[in-house]
């Protein structure tokens, strides 16, 4: 053996003697389950492929919490390019990289920084990655300021699920989501096994609405700064359209800015209001909320620490939604958020409707509301085919009854469904649109993962 | 309690092995709760729906013929969007007739709380249609958006109303010009 190979295995000793500890002996506070071995160290490190969601705040902190944990399959997605503002908090980024991709520079920097690290960049929207790239993660850490990305995730995640013949979950198909999030001094931290503890869905209630003020008030009693800044951007913007009536409010283009800017401080001079500042306009044109360094730092070390009792199975994971409030004092407390029975979501488990192929899409509509594993109403029925919405038919609405009726007498395949495809029905009988889908009966076999 | 490790051991898939017959694509959570809403529709007599493409449920119309109050006899029609963080923030809703009335003002505008800050999740398109079927009924002063309007419903009942029956037959009330929107 060189000699070079025995300072290496000895460096890698020393390198994760902490983390050995925790993973190749067991302890009074294990999991009771927990069954120590020098595997774990090994599957964390060249198995576990862990999905980073966002490449910011929370993004960059999640990155080297986890990569410094020893995780190496590590992939990044961001679609956004750094600004300077990002520079005091997203600590992997230079002034040089400004203009350059989040994910890319964050990749290159930890790899570059931790030995060993193997991580990957995906420069992209999130939609833009199909269910093919998301099924190969054991688990996704997600630090997202929007919530239509993390509803997208989400969505993403349960679509995943695959049942067994007896409609119970099949665990393999569980990809764990670790979900941080952060607003000036308060943060918080979940875990959510999709299909088994509750969802984004499930707690929609729980994110806080965008600030939002009386339009009249907006309109007619101005009395913040704010008021004058959105009276610009929803009345004034598409009354003057100052960039023609095809150019929506951008608040990323300073021209735009500096306009809003201006015309606010005129409406604030009418009405006596000071402060309507440069920074105010954006702050309010952009909904943007003061990023604190400390919490996002707080917050990811939750999350990082969850992926990794996740990945270990060495102590049982939080139940399930942490909430970190700094803002008054220091104030956390952990709550289990409840699955809801009627979530869109994780309570979607599709069913499979037997079909012959030559059927007319009557006979789907008597089957729904006959069979008695339905006994509906009056379904709508619409599908999603080759990315497009289609609605096949629905009585409730005129309109779309005079133009969908037709559909009734057309046979399914003319249709354009297929063996496999995915209904999507509503129903007074159930709380949610439901999946269904349907299965040719003259075909063997249809794949549930899609 | 989930066990990732032993679950899990060997490797998973590698990227872009998806199933054979390629992906399908998902509905949204926004789309299955509008397609819930939509077929949940419960429509006053006074309103009925248009939806310019059947296969688009986010993006139709709403129109409110009311039968009584100061607006009887109208035809007022209003664009509904419904954007991919529904229900989590409410459609974007314009009018799109003209008309003198407190709450709307002459860009379409609508001063109505569901619509903005009194916004919840539970809270459906059926509860944004007697919303603004309210307006039509109980217009309120109190909330102005048309402060010219709010101030002459409060100040001479009568006068509004009469220039209420004028915007709707189709003149100027002040400098405003309105558009005929009788049936
Ligand atoms: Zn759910």
């Amino acid at each position: 053996m060189a000699s070079g190979e025995i300072e290496n295995s000895d460096y890698q000793q020393k390198r994760w003697h902490n983390i050995r500890k925790l993973l190749e002996r067991s302890g009074p506070f294990c999991h009771p389950d927990f069954e120590p071995s020098a595997e774990i160290l090994d599957y964390i490190m060249n198995s576990c492929k862990v999905l980073i969601v966002g490449a910011g705040g929370l993004g960059c902190e999640l990155l080297k919490d986890l990569a410094l944990m020893g995780f190496k399959k590590l992939h990044v997605v961001d679609m956004d390019t750094i600004e300077l503002s990002n520079l005091n908090r997203q600590f992997l980024f230079r002034k040089n990289d400004i203009g350059l991709s989040k994910a890319k520079c964050a990749v290159e920097f930890v790899n570059k920084r931790i030995p060993g690290c193997e991580a990957i960049a995906h420069h992209c929207p999130i939609q833009d990655l199909d269910d093919g790239f998301y099924r190969q993660f054991h688990i996704v850490v997600c630090g997202l300021d929007s919530i239509v990305a993390r509803r997208w995730l989400n969505g993403m995640l349960m679509s995943l699920l695959q049942y067994n013949d007896d409609r119970s979950l099949d665990q393999s198909s569980v990809i764990p989501l670790v979900d941080g999030g952060t607003e000036g001094f308060k943060g918080n931290a979940r875990v959510i096994l999709p299909g088994m503890s509750a969802c984004i869905e499930c707690t929609l209630d729980l994110y806080p609405p965008q600030k939002t003020f009386p339009l009249c008030t907006i309109a007619n009693t101005p009395r913040l700064p704010e008021h004058c800044v959105e009276y610009v951007k929803v009345l004034q913007w598409c009354k003057e359209n100052p960039w023609g009536p095809n150019t929506g409010l951008d608040g990323d283009d300073p021209q735009h800015v500096a306009w809003v800017h201006e015309k606010a401080q005129e409406r604030a001079m009418k009405y006596g209001i000071a402060n309507v500042t440069y920074q105010l306009t954006q702050g309010v044109l952009k909904n943007i909320i003061p990023a604190v360094a400390s919490t996002n730092a707080a917050i990811a070390a939750a999350c990082a620490t969850e992926v990794f009792k996740l990945a270990s199975s060495c102590c049982a994971n939080m139940n399930n939604y942490m909430v970190l409030n700094m803002s008054d004092g220091v104030y956390s407390y952990t709550f289990s958020a409840e699955k809801r029975l009627e979530c869109v979501a994780c309570s979607n488990t599709t069913r499979v409707l037997e079909i012959e192929p030559d059927a007319t899409l009557q006979v789907i509509y008597d089957k729904l509301c006959e069979d008695n594993g339905y006994l509906m109403k009056s379904p709508g029925i619409t599908t999603v085919i080759n990315g497009r919405n289609k609605t096949l038919y629905m009585a409730s609405i005129k309109s779309i009854e005079e133009k969908t009726k037709d559909n009734l007498k057309r046979r399914i395949t003319e249709l354009g469904l297929y063996n496999g495809v995915d209904l999507l029905v509503a129903d007074v009988t159930t709380p949610n649109t439901i999946t269904i889908k349907l299965k040719f009966s003259d075909s063997i076999d249809i794949d549930m993962s899609r | 309690m989930i066990k990732l490790f032993s679950l899990k051991q060997q490797k998973k898939d590698e990227e872009g092995s998806a199933r054979a017959g390629g992906s399908q694509k998902k509905a949204s959570a926004a789309q299955l709760r509008i397609t819930k809403d939509l077929n949940e529709l419960n429509l006053p007599k006074t309103c009925s729906t248009e939806f310019p493409d059947p296969d688009d449920l986010l993006n139709f119309k709403l129109i409110i013929c009311p039968d009584e109050g100061f607006y009887r006899g109208g035809r007022f029609v209003f664009s509904f969007k419904v954007g991919p963080n529904y229900p989590h923030e409410p459609p974007k809703v314009k009018c799109e007739t003209s008309v003198y009335h407190p709450n709307i003002d002459l860009e379409g505008n609508v001063c109505l709380n569901i619509l903005r800050e009194d916004w919840k999740p539970v809270l459906t398109v059926n509860s944004i249609v007697y919303g603004l079927q309210y307006l039509f009924l109980e217009p309120n002063p109190e909330d102005p958006l048309n402060k010219e309007a709010a101030d002459e419903l409060q100040s001479n009942r009568r006068l509004f109303e009469q220039h209420v029956q004028r915007a709707m037959r189709g003149g100027y009330v002040g400098t405003s010009y309105f558009e005929r929107c009788l049936k």
